[in-house]
């Protein structure tokens, strides 16, 4: 427990990526089984237990430490779980030596829900200040130290010789504490045996499409599609060693989304491994990335929720059928082979991404802003714009150049990550819901950084303004009055995506850039804030006469 | 009418006695002043007369030229002065180099301004001292029962282990130019570093002279033109710098911050720190504490800092306590450096048009 909260303290602080990675690195390295297998559970979020509650902590706190001194530490500190891991009497244990990791996590899955707050006060205990954090942040079930699951696989394979994606196609088949995956990672052990028959497949990713993307577009050479206004995901049903077929669901970034989406899980009774679209759909009809929200970010879900929000898959890509991997063949094949699954297949849940059949970039554009004009009929409001395809490209993860594009249609939208929220007035006073949102550049040698380029405070839902609002109060860095700055680093923070008009250059801003009529177009919870936009991205959308030439820009940003 | 009311008042430039006609560490150039320590917001240039220990005196000096002061006054620690009938004597406060209680006693009052202090033990300093009293005035910069201070010697622990993961990568050290700065190198010999540490102009003459007064440093020499060849070593300076454009010579350094307040994670990443060391020259909640006691003193007046939780334990206690509002102090590096924080400028407020319109209809919405 003391090297992991020694980890986690480390990590909290460290804005490298390359430097996260090190000190994990060193933590595998240096930490013998199981700890460090529970370390990396704890990282990807693999931990099974079931979490303590504020008010729990609240209650313990209380019967040590006079109100009055807590409120006002709570007061300066900000977070509860810091406040209570600095104020808590030292030693008060005794002789007892701190828990192991091991410890912490086997107690706290077998205990029964009063036994709880005992345990806990009995480790807090023994620990100290940083131990106690990192006890109340494990045990609260938020570490929020800026690594992502992928960061800490990517650690791993860091240890020997391995890819990322090498460790991600055997995840989904290994437990925790990983002892054959260290081995494996380290070259002390074989690859571990995969029992897993749909593991995930990393993701091929596009490139937004700006104007000189375009410029020498040979449209022959690519397939266009919508874009839906979903969420990506992969489908995989394959058979295990004992005939059985086995379902998941998984997020583009290999979350397993299936116990969301038993409807869905169902419906894939063929082996084979679907990219697509998840969407509401009603009466044939795409609902809103609203109505979808409302099935996301759930461990379980309801068979009235599963009745009034039922849920499809827009396939626009087959990666794997009957046991062949189809990844390397050019997309031309693999969509051949698609229309034909998705034909024999008829089910309701899982249909067809149209292609869209226009000759020019001309008729692409115009199609790109008025989907309803060709035949995406009543669906035209899920339409984002379109995704271009290169005809020949085969499936490779991550975001190989000049293979795919997403092009969307106005009016202009981008991920842009929250960096400051400021309470509102009147009756949304007790609400952070005045927001300021930023998008990377690169900041010389810290590498990248987000700068501010507006503000919006509409356009989101009661419910959503509720969930900004927990998300502001969960993740608050600094406060200076009424504004509080929250996490917004390449691996912690809230991507909003934020439609707005238009865009001028201006001199007032830090940025360069003012948006017109900006506002949150929805919260994307689901994505990573590293892989929100890019000042390039904006700044491609000025008007041609008020782009700075590139050497101006570079002065600014330095 | 409180105890020390009659020894002590509150005026424009800070404590003053009457009777005796001194102030005690004025915020502004006064007649005659009793100074605690070198501190810039305790020691002040432009004082008619100064009475202060020889390490104080001589801190100021460097600072502010030999003319700081019309007259100046050595206090030897432990002896008994008598100014127009009060009774003055210093005492060591373990918080920087010259670091001085100050104990005043007319009649049956005894009165001691702690100035800054803290308890935890400081190679480059002579220990704090008790002194009994009957009106204890006591700083209070970490008084908050969240501030419990580490040992030094395991913060330092933090740095090396830093210097052996990021070999490459030169170790910044954010440190006050007084006190903090010599005391972080004197712990890191004591671990054993006896590599060469570099310095940033601005702390030179204040390791200087803790070496001419017998502090040994090891191998210390100014950073000057040197940049990206300093990879893998310490390189200490005054935590403005750290923002500033100068480190950025190092390259990729490691930024490191040695003050009380980076134990709170949002404070310590506000001044972007990497790897906070918990490293302070003030008491900590439990040191406040148990000083107040050891004093014996029956009245608190509490300074400098948080005030309203230590009088609330006071009172807690049975003790007459009471916050001291002075004004000014707190400017030693380990003061609120956020106090004038905004939101970093230029965020574009958005050309929006029927805010609240709009706003009233998504709330109800
Ligand atoms: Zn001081
Ligand atoms: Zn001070």
């Amino acid at each position: 427990m003391i090297r992991f909260a020694r980890l986690l303290d480390r990590l909290s602080f460290e804005p490298r990526r390359s430097a996260k990675l090190a000190l994990m690195r060193e933590h595998f390295i240096e930490t013998p089984d199981p700890e460090r297998g529970l370390a990396l559970a704890a990282l990807t979020g693999g931990l099974s237990f079931r979490h303590a509650k504020p008010a729990m902590l609240r209650a313990l706190v209380a019967e040590r430490v006079d109100p009055h001194l807590f409120a006002l530490s709570y007061d300066f500190v900000g977070d509860l779980s810091e406040t209570i891991a600095l104020i808590w009497p030292n030693g008060e244990g005794g002789d007892a030596s701190p828990p192991a990791l091991q410890e912490v996590v086997a107690r706290l899955e077998t205990a029964r829900r009063g036994e709880v707050p005992a345990l806990i006060a009995g480790w807090l205990d023994t620990l100290d200040e940083t131990g106690r954090w990192a006890l109340l942040k494990l045990v609260t079930g938020g570490l929020r130290v800026g690594v992502s699951a992928r960061l800490a696989k990517t650690a791993v394979a860091g240890l020997g010789s391995l890819q990322p994606d090498d460790i991600e196609e055997v995840w989904h088949g290994l437990d925790p504490p990983y002892e054959t995956l260290f081995a494996w990672a380290l070259g002390t052990g074989e690859r571990p045996r995969s029992d897993d028959p749909v593991p995930f497949r990393p993701p091929m990713l596009a490139h937004p499409a700006e104007d000189r993307d375009l410029d020498d577009f040979a449209p022959a050479e690519f397939a266009a599609e919508w874009k839906w206004d979903g969420i990506r995901v992969q489908a995989a049903a394959g058979y295990d060693g004992s005939g059985a077929l086995r379902r998941r669901l998984y997020s583009r970034t290999g979350e397993d989304l299936s116990a969301a989406f038993p409807d869905l899980v169902a419906a894939l009774d063929v082996e084979a491994v679907i990219d697509g679209e998840l969407l509401v759909v009603i009466d044939g009809e795409v609902r809103s990335f609203n109505t979808l929200q409302q099935r996301l970010n759930r461990k379980s879900v309801t068979a009235k929720l599963m009745a009034s929000h039922p849920a499809a898959i827009r396939a626009y890509d087959l990666l794997s059928l009957d046991g062949e991997d189809l990844r390397d063949l050019p997309f031309r094949d693999r969509r051949a082979r698609l229309e034909d699954f998705v034909a024999r297949l008829a089910s309701p849940r899982i249909d067809l991404s149209p292609l869209v059949e226009v000759a020019g970039l001309e008729e692409l554009a115009q199609a790109r802003n008025a989907p309803e004009t060709l035949h995406a009929g009543a669906d035209a409001q899920a339409i984002e714009g379109l995704m271009l395809k290169r005809w020949a490209s085969s499936y490779v993860p991550g975001r190989p150049k000049g293979q795919w594009f997403k092009w969307k249609r106005d009016p202009h939208r981008i991920d842009a990550v929250l960096m400051y929220a400021q309470r509102g007035h009147g009756k949304r006073s007790s609400f952070y819901s005045d927001y300021t949102f930023g998008v990377w550049r690169e900041a010389g040698e810290a590498g990248e950084e987000l700068v501010p380029v507006g503000k919006a405070y509409f356009g989101f839902t009661d419910e959503e303004l509720a969930e900004i609002d927990r998300f502001v109060r969960q993740n608050t860095v600094n406060r200076f009055g009424p504004v509080r700055e929250v996490r917004h680093d390449t691996e912690v923070g809230l991507v909003l995506e934020i439609a707005f008009e238009g865009l001028n250059r201006s001199t007032r801003h830090k940025s360069g850039v003012a948006m017109r009529f900006p506002r949150v177009a929805r919260l994307r919870f689901d994505k990573p804030p590293a892989e929100a936009d890019r000042i390039e991205t904006l700044e491609a959308l000025l008007p041609a006469d008020e782009r700075a030439p590139a050497s101006l820009r570079k002065t600014r940003a330095g | 009418m409180t105890l020390g009311a009659d020894l002590l008042t509150l005026t424009d430039e800070g404590l003053y006695c009457p009777q005796g006609g001194f102030h005690i560490d004025p915020t502004r150039p006064v007649e005659r002043a009793l100074i605690t320590h070198g501190h810039a917001d305790h020691a002040r240039a432009g004082h008619g007369a100064v009475l202060a220990s020889d390490e104080t005196l001589k801190i100021m000096a460097v600072r502010y030229g030999e003319g700081f002061t019309g007259m100046r006054q050595r206090a030897d620690a432990g002896e008994t002065l008598d100014i127009n009938g009060v009774l003055v004597s210093f005492h060591p406060a373990g918080h920087v180099l010259g670091s001085m209680q100050i104990r005043l006693e007319r009649g049956a009052t005894r009165v001691v301004v702690s100035g800054d202090y803290k308890r935890q033990a400081d190679p480059t300093c002579a220990p704090f001292e008790p002194v009994a009293c009957d009106v204890f005035i006591t700083e209070a910069t970490f008084g908050l029962p969240v501030f419990r201070h580490p040992e030094a010697r395991d913060e330092i622990a933090k740095l090396l282990a830093s210097l052996q993961t990021f070999a490459g990568r030169t170790h910044l050290v954010g440190a006050y130019a007084l006190g903090k700065a010599q005391r972080v190198i004197a712990e890191l010999r004591a671990a054993g570093y006896d590599r060469t540490i570099y310095l940033h102009g601005a702390l030179e003459k204040l390791c200087r002279l803790y070496e001419a007064e017998g502090v040994d440093l090891g191998p210390l020499e100014t950073v000057g033109r040197r940049s990206k060849e300093l990879a893998g070593e310490v390189v200490l300076c005054p935590p403005g710098q750290l923002a500033d454009r100068w480190a950025r010579r190092f390259g990729d350094p490691v930024t490191a911050i040695a003050s009380g307040w980076v134990r709170v994670r949002a404070r310590a990443r506000q001044r972007g720190a990497e790897l906070p060391l918990v490293i302070s020259d003030h008491a900590d909640w439990d040191d406040l504490r148990a000083t107040i006691k050891e004093t014996g003193a029956g009245e608190v007046w509490v300074t400098h800092g948080a005030e309203e939780a230590l009088v609330h334990w006071c009172r807690g206690e049975g003790l007459a306590a009471r916050p001291l509002n002075l004004i000014g102090y707190g400017d030693d590096g380990e003061a609120e450096l956020d106090a004038g924080a905004a939101i970093p400028d230029g965020v574009p407020a958005g050309e929006t048009t029927e805010r609240e319109t709009m706003a009233g209809k998504a709330a109800g919405g």
